[in-house]
């Protein structure tokens, strides 16, 4: 199966580890990412605004180049998977903001939100099954205690992201499982790390990170796993000396896998 | 600085997050499961209520608009469907759109930048505190 990929400005950069386990998990599992051309950046977060425009394009050029070659849309990111999804239930249900953005493209044929859009973790589920993959795996993480950490953007607003249940999700768990681990269950798993505010704001994403930390910390989990590089930045920098790694859960599978150390030769 | 009058600040920030702040009925959750709770001065339930009263001046001019993480806990938990954070971008957006009101400079990012800091943070701030 090939698949439209959106990797986003974040893992051709600073989280290149995230998206090369799971070019390299990809292939060992035997489908293909095939990089939308020319991507522009998300921007990070979903705009709210009904009345802009402009920031939401280069989520529907994204969307428009996968519907043109009838292929699912896939990220890696938490956040680009936030804001393609988001932008693309606009592009279904907001008539004035379909009307403009397919004004100001003059695409062949105006896009209305055809393409369907997954996260990585969702075409382990839905594409490929988690008792397929659990069949792949050579590494197991027999015995390891894994904390899943979804953080906002893999699940809100649950009824537009339709990944999970937003409240008790199971899809990271189930993941976990799949790989060999035992998922560990704690409350703050789903709740925000704090997000931009470490720009403008050391001391809230500290807070906030830090309960998530504690909680993890409280439960005995041996390592946590994320999907997204803002939290893996929150979490690694705060402040509060909890002795938790936190890794991405494409390198937990790249390991499992048995591809972890393969070079950038699957990079495309 | 407003040129715009309270009713028309009031309709545009309507208008601009979609919101329908009569939905409300005042039960506190979003403020109540909102992360950023501790250091607001007004919290997402006072946004709702304060828009309704056209009551927008204190919430123009108040830094909580800069720490809603926009984590939509407060969107998926309204039992109402009132989605208070679109109504907290708006009231931000309503400040950052007009000339010389950005919240953030480009040289703040250059002093917080560290080697492991996500071009992820870079773009959301920039998105959020800036026009």
């Amino acid at each position: 199966m090939v698949y439209s990929y959106y990797p986003g400005c974040t893992l051709k950069t600073k989280a290149k580890e995230l998206d090369r386990y799971g070019r390299n998990s990809a292939k060992a599992l035997g489908f293909t990412l095939e990089e939308v051309p020319e991507w522009q950046c998300c921007g990070g977060v979903y705009p709210i605004a009904k009345d802009e425009i402009a920031t939401k394009l280069p989520s529907i050029r994204a969307l428009a180049s996968a519907k043109e070659k009838e292929q699912i849309l896939v990220t890696l990111c938490s956040a680009c998977h936030n804001v393609l999804k988001q932008v693309n239930h606009d592009m279904r249900t907001e008539e004035e903001i379909i009307r403009n953005a397919n004004n100001y493209l003059q695409l062949e044929k105006p896009y209305r939100g055809e393409t369907k859009v997954l996260h990585f973790l969702e075409v382990l589920r839905d594409e490929i099954g988690f008792d397929e993959l659990a069949k792949k795996v050579v590494n197991p993480f027999k015995g390891k205690k894994i904390g899943a950490y979804y953080g906002c953007l893999l699940l809100r607003p649950g009824k537009v992201l339709q990944m999970d249940d937003p409240e008790n999700p199971k899809i990271m768990e189930d993941f976990i499982r799949a790989i060999g681990g035992e998922p560990i269950i704690y409350s703050m798993r789903n709740e925000c790390c704090g997000a931009y505010t470490c720009i403008d704001d050391k001391k809230l994403a500290n807070d906030r990170s830090g309960e998530i930390l504690k909680d993890a910390a409280e439960h005995e989990v041996d390592c946590m796993i994320t999907a997204c590089p803002l939290c893996l930045y929150n979490l690694n920098h705060n402040t509060d000396a909890y002795e938790v790694p936190i890794y991405y859960f494409t390198e937990l599978l790249a390991e499992s896998l048995g591809v972890k150390e393969q070079g950038d030769e699957c990079i495309e | 600085m407003n040129a715009l009058n309270n009713e028309d600040r009031k309709q545009q920030i309507l208008d601009i997050s979609g919101v329908n702040v009569k939905k409300c009925m005042h039960c506190g959750k979003c403020s109540a499961t909102c992360p950023a709770y501790d250091e607001m001065e007004y919290h997402p339930h006072e946004f709702v209520s304060m828009v309704e009263k056209g009551e927008i001046e204190p919430l123009l001019k108040s830094k909580s608009l800069y720490r809603c993480l926009t984590c939509f806990a407060c969107v998926e938990r309204c039992p109402r469907g009132v989605e208070p954070a679109k109504l907290i971008e708006a009231v931000r957006l309503s400040v950052i759109r007009e000339q010389g009101n950005d919240y953030m400079k480009p040289e703040k990012v250059t002093e917080v930048l560290d080697n492991s800091m996500p071009q992820q943070a870079i773009v959301s701030a920039f998105r959020k505190y800036r026009k």
